[in-house]
């Protein structure tokens, strides 16, 4: 579904990802490991086109997407839960519901409606705080928003950039848990995450990141098990 | 000081009038600080053109139809020109002038110069293709002066009436343009956090552009008004206009929509009390000391400090 080969990317003269090569297969959740500037967010920036590769491609359902805008690239099925939520704080949430939906501006808006139920269905507390300013919600809710926001995309593709960060445990686990249930309803994932543990007990795939290469590709339990992977992020010797 | 009391009424009424007004140019500064966070100094020039586009207007409605100059008809006629042309020069002054400079990576100093210098270029163009020497609206043909209302006890022309509520109307479609629909919430999400607003798919270019037309609509809308009722233009017009709009964009909060008509408003009236209290020569002064303190004091604006505490989270 997606592919990356020999993706290098700069910012100005700094290399941060220097050839990465990853697949996603339909249905698949696969797991992107790595520590702070290892590239992790860089990568997603680049599939969306957020900021453009030097060199190699990006290839989404046999389509190359190097030099789309990043609107034509959400437009194919491909939408971002960011690092740190970046929900628009001045709007509503139903607002921000609303600009998830802005690729499908054609649709009927009953459509955009029966999405947005079943994201409220997903997340009830956006619809208690439906009319609330997103910029109040609290951390959480603020990583519920942020999902719901990408979901009404209608993505085929979801990537997600630390949904764990900041939360408290027992909020991981349900987010964790969202994220499978929104696989199981047929979005295929990529997951970036410090968080080893949680990102790979759900995950098919993973990708291991270091200083913009890939360094470990095998499944997640073979990962789970790896002595380098315990050591580096499971906080274990 | 009871002869002042007497003439207050009167002078309020004028500062209110002159206060929407200033509030419709401040729009288009503080919409374009938000989406590019860059204050637009050439938005009074395109104050000034659409000050001569109505009356380019007008001169041919003169010259057409000799008396018959209904004011329900007139008015629009002459502000659809002057605003979808200015909307257009807006966006041509940010596609021409700012965006290769901002594309690249400039410092917001660049974008800033540009703008003077494109302030200074439209001034002599108007200059050197209209001449130096006023242009006179013969704004009595539409609006006759014996046309005035008794509201409150305050005797009001009919040009003023009209002024306060064309204002009102264009402010009100505009909120509701940013509040309610698609467009508005694209050009909200974008003065928010650009690179989040691209990941949605929001084409951010298209957003800018679009704001700058709005923004430059409403200042060719306010040009036309404010020819009606000073009834003499000229190419400078646009630069104190300017800095006075941009005055009412940092008293209200700059980047904040209702605080942009909030700080025409006050700045209006302000203007006028101190035209009746302490001389019409200082107007100007209390103006700009309005803007010095604001700077000083409150730099945030208004209406400005809710908007940076949303901002830090």
């Amino acid at each position: 579904m997606l592919r990356l080969d020999q993706v290098v990317t700069h910012y100005g003269p700094i290399m941060a990802l220097k050839g990465i090569d990853l697949h996603v297969d339909r249905g698949e959740i696969v797991c992107l490991l790595g520590g702070n500037a290892s590239g992790k967010s860089t990568t997603m920036k680049t599939i969306l086109g957020l900021v453009r590769p030097t060199s190699g491609t990006v290839e989404f359902e046999g389509r190359i997407l190097d030099g789309l805008p990043t609107g034509k690239i959400v437009r194919q099925g491909i939408a971002l839960v960011p690092e740190a939520r970046r929900i628009f704080g001045r709007m509503t949430v139903w607002e921000n519901l609303m600009m998830g939906a802005y690729v499908r501006s054609g649709e009927p808006q009953r459509e955009i409606d029966g999405d947005m139920e079943r994201i409220y269905g997903l997340f009830p507390r956006l619809r208690e705080r439906t009319a609330q300013y997103a910029g109040t919600l609290s951390g959480g809710e603020q990583q519920m928003l942020a999902m719901g926001r990408a979901l009404m995309a209608r993505p085929k593709l979801l990537l997600m950039d630390e949904p764990s960060m900041g939360l408290s445990p027992a909020f991981v686990d349900q987010v964790f848990d969202i994220i499978q249930e929104i696989n199981r309803q047929g979005t295929t994932i990529l997951v970036v995450e410090q968080n080893a543990s949680v990102a790979l007990s759900i995950a098919h795939r993973g990708y291991v990141l270091q200083n913009g290469r890939i360094v470990l590709a095998d499944s997640a339990a073979a990962l789970l098990a790896a002595d380098d992977v315990r050591r580096a992020y499971l906080g274990e010797d | 000081m009871a002869d002042l009391i007497s003439i207050l009424p009167q002078q309020l009424v004028f500062g209110l009038a002159l206060g929407t007004v200033y509030g419709l140019i401040a729009l288009g500064y503080t919409m374009v600080y938000g989406v590019l966070q860059m204050i637009n100094f050439a938005h009074g020039e395109v104050f000034m053109i659409g000050a001569y586009i109505g009356w380019s207007v007008f001169a041919v409605l003169i010259d057409w139809s000799v008396g018959g100059l209904h004011p329900l008809w007139v008015l629009p006629v002459l502000l659809a020109p002057a605003m979808l042309l200015c909307g257009g020069l807006g966006m041509t002054l940010e596609r021409l002038a700012y965006r290769p400079l901002y594309m690249r990576g400039a410092t917001r100093l660049g974008p800033l110069i540009s703008a003077v210098g494109a302030s200074i270029f439209l001034q002599n163009f108007v200059m050197l293709t209209q001449g130096a020497r006023m242009k006179v609206y013969m704004t009595n043909l539409v609006f006759p002066r014996t046309w005035r209302f008794n509201i409150f006890g305050v005797n009001v022309s009919a040009l003023v009436i009209v002024i306060v509520v064309v204002s009102l109307l264009l402010m009100w479609g505009l909120v509701a343009l940013i509040q309610r629909t698609s467009l508005g919430r694209a050009i909200r999400a974008v003065s928010e956090d650009r690179e989040m607003a691209t990941a949605v798919g929001i084409d951010a270019n298209r957003v800018v552009g679009l704001t700058f037309f709005l923004g430059s609509a409403l200042a060719g809308a306010a040009g036309v008004l404010v020819g009606l009722y000073y009834t003499q233009i000229d190419f400078v017009m646009g630069y104190s206009a300017g800095l006075k709009a941009f005055t009412a964009a940092v008293l209200g909060g700059i980047g904040n929509i209702k605080g942009a008509m909030l700080g025409g408003l006050l700045l209006g009236v302000i203007e006028s009390l101190a035209s009746t209290f302490i001389n019409p020569a200082f107007k100007d002064v209390v103006a700009f000391a309005v803007l010095i303190l604001t700077l000083v004091f409150k730099p945030e604006g208004i209406l400005g400090e809710k908007l940076a505490d949303w901002k830090k989270i």
